[in-house]
């Protein structure tokens, strides 16, 4: 069989499976749409998050950019694992134990106000969306290359998959779906990179690989990797460009805006426990450390494979997937000295760079580019649409539960009925699909940069809030309200006027402290923290049942199920 | 419709205000802070530590009988093996400590 046939089959075997569970798990209350009845195991909800967590941003993109980034791409590995350690020793456990549905839940009771609330609620639609959007682009490029549909009908395939088991199942279809696609993600992520470990250097375990011998040269993998970008005028792949400030503030955005997002944050309501809370967010950073200390092996088997097979190499007898992929615009190559061959080389060399290459298409590319078979790279397109429907279902999610629980029956309508309410989850996770889609076709030229940004929204926003509700009893609902607004605002109008008002001053030079503004959260984040304690000690104290509360959030016996509660 | 309000007391809930509780409650809650304190301290030292500010001059270094310079592989796999041990060690802490105060949720049934 070739490629092409192998990637239909798995693709659509892959798509069987998950409605076949999604049939099974339908939700039939509100507590089963918004969180999965609250008797998920830990274990399984640790394997959900993890694929809630990795989206086509991790599978497809980032050891692409690893790949073209080196050391200064250990921004996301650390970054977007490290959230972890704060979401389960500062978050997750008390969370739970306050049982609510959703993040402006917590937020509105714990700051006695709905403005809190409303303000939490445009936070979590506004992060929302602009991460779902990437997730259909993810969609539409595995579609687009792998089964040479129209990217547009692909993304239309992709919503309607995600329609049927959001809309059906709710948190309960998530849940079950996002264990298997958690399975045929990972499955298809070691797969090629077990192969090329083996061919590199060697050895079968990458992570081991990247630190091996490569077997042509006899050198070490990453001194040789270092000694080719040298020679080409790259900067060396294990030193990096970025200044080690602007490294820590980006990592740190990352890693905060993680713990603060509101689809990760609501998978812990899914447990019974409290116990089963703090567990399972190890069990999720367990089962995401499998990709993330891959990747980087991925980075650099793809950079080294990608040097070694067109540098210098005549335009005449580039191999297929050079060809295939020039077709979809992702790749391309531009004889500047007319000599008909590739020169692929960096800043500091002497010669014109020739060859263009978007960071995105490197994973997909690994295993064409190291000739393994046609069902691995069959396996790795049905990987990538995992990856990018199971987040895509986790924020839509976030998005109708916002709308149908915090805004209808904590808001304007607080005596509809579960069934009522039931319906109105449905139809707003219905309405954040089609807006999705929407947008996957006509991507806004500033989605892939925005999903970036969403973390540093995160991080200025929900962080401060929550930790300093569980934390600190005296932090007042005036404190909160000015320090989200604070924060979220400082943080977007930083990246608004580098992005989009003037992006030619978006510079090193002209940055405050050099802080870039995918690293311009971290600041936010402290802004944000800065005025809620300050704000808070000129205010009135919280209320005494607020006080109660806390109280109980912070001992986790009697957590109970998943509940509404009034303060 | 919503389950029910805490106040109306599901009957297992414990009492916050006898002077005993609160007194254990507030051991408790000390411990687990000074849990915490160690925890992020390891955290914020083996990532921000080992893997940023001191990466380049870590990197002089590479680790026996492979070609990982140490800053580096702090960076891109060391640091997230620490954090995935780190969980696991507080989730191991949190449950004897619960167990210790009699908050735990086992012990309930």
């Amino acid at each position: 069989m070739n490629v092409q046939s192998w990637t239909f089959l798995l693709v659509a075997a892959s798509f069987a499976l998950y409605i076949g569970i999604a049939v099974w798990s339908r939700a039939s209350s509100t507590k089963e749409f918004y969180v999965a009845g609250g008797g998920v195991s830990p274990l399984a909800n640790g394997m959900a998050t993890a694929a809630d967590w990795m989206s086509a941003a991790s599978f497809i993109s980032m050891a692409g950019l690893i790949s073209f980034m080196g050391y200064d791409g250990s921004v996301y590995l650390m970054g977007w694992t490290g959230g972890y350690v704060l979401l389960a020793l500062r978050l997750a456990p008390y969370l739970r134990k306050y049982g609510a549905f959703t993040v402006p839940d917590f937020v509105g009771d714990r700051y006695y106000s709905q403005v809190a609330r409303i303000v939490a609620v445009v936070c979590a639609i506004f992060i929302s969306f602009t991460y779902v959007a990437g997730q259909m682009r993810g969609v539409g490029i595995v579609f687009g290359r792998f089964l040479e549909v129209d990217v547009n009908t692909g993304v239309m395939i992709g919503m309607a998959i995600v329609f049927f088991y959001a809309v059906l199942g709710g948190m309960k279809g998530i849940t079950y779906t996002q264990v298997a696609q958690y399975c045929v993600l990972m499955f298809a992520y070691l797969v090629p990179a077990i192969f090329l470990s083996i061919l590199i250097t060697g050895n079968p375990i990458p992570q081991f690989g990247l630190g091996g011998i490569e077997q042509s040269s006899g050198v070490a993998l990453l001194e040789r990797l270092d000694g080719l970008h040298r020679e080409l005028g790259f900067a060396p792949y294990t030193g990096g460009t970025k200044s080690t400030l602007d490294v820590f503030f980006i990592t740190a955005a990352l890693m905060v805006g993680t713990a603060g997002l509101p689809h990760v944050i609501i998978r812990f309501y899914t447990v019974p426990r409290v116990r089963d809370a703090r567990i399972s967010a190890g069990w999720a950073l367990l089962f995401i450390s499998f990709l993330y200390t891959t990747a980087p092996a991925v980075a650099v088997f793809a950079r080294t494979n990608l040097i070694d097979s067109v540098q210098d190499v005549p335009y005449e007898s580039v191999p297929e997937w050079f060809t295939n992929w020039e077709a979809t615009g992702l790749l391309s190559f531009e004889d500047a000295n007319g000599d008909g061959r590739i020169q692929y080389v960096g800043p500091e060399s002497s010669m014109t760079n020739e060859l263009t290459v978007d960071p995105d298409i490197m994973v997909l590319a690994n295993p064409e580019i190291a000739n393994l078979p046609a069902w691995v790279i069959g396996l790795v397109a049905a990987g990538g649409l995992a990856a990018a429907l199971s987040t895509a279902a986790g924020l839509l999610l976030v998005i109708s539960s916002a709308v149908s629980h915090d805004l209808l029956k904590r808001g304007l309508k607080p005596d509809i009925t579960d069934k009522q309410e039931l319906l109105a989850a449905r139809v707003a996770a219905g309405v954040a699909v089609l807006i999705a889609g929407y947008f996957g076709i006509n991507p806004p030229g500033f989605v892939a940069q925005v999903v970036a940004f969403a973390f540093g929204l995160a991080a200025s926003s929900f962080f401060p809030a929550i930790v300093l509700g569980i934390f600190s009893k005296r932090t007042t609902r005036e404190g909160a309200i000015l320090g989200m607004i604070s924060g979220i605002t400082f943080t977007a109008a930083y990246i608004v006027f580098f992005k989009f008002v003037r992006p030619e001053l978006n510079v090193a030079e002209h940055w405050w402290f050099g802080i870039s503004p995918e690293g311009i959260g971290t600041l936010g984040m402290m802004l944000n923290f800065a005025v809620t304690v300050v704000v808070s000690r000129f205010t009135p104290p919280p209320p005494p049942q607020v006080q109660v509360l806390i109280e109980l959030i912070r001992v986790p016996r009697g957590a109970g199920e998943a509940h509404e509660l009034s303060a | 419709m919503a389950d029910p309000k805490p106040d109306g007391g599901a009957p297992e809930r414990p009492s916050v205000t006898d002077p005993e509780t609160v007194a254990r409650h507030a051991e408790y809650w000390r411990r687990n802070v000074r849990y915490l304190g160690i925890l992020i301290s390891i955290w914020f030292v083996v990532s921000y530590g080992f893997g940023i500010i001191l990466a380049d001059a870590l990197n002089a270094f590479k680790i026996p009988g492979t070609g990982y310079p140490l800053g580096f592989w702090f960076a891109q796999q060391g640091s997230i093996y620490v954090f995935v041990i780190l969980i696991f060690v507080y989730v191991w802490l949190m449950n004897r400590l619960d167990r210790e105060f009699q908050v735990d949720e086992g012990g309930q049934s």
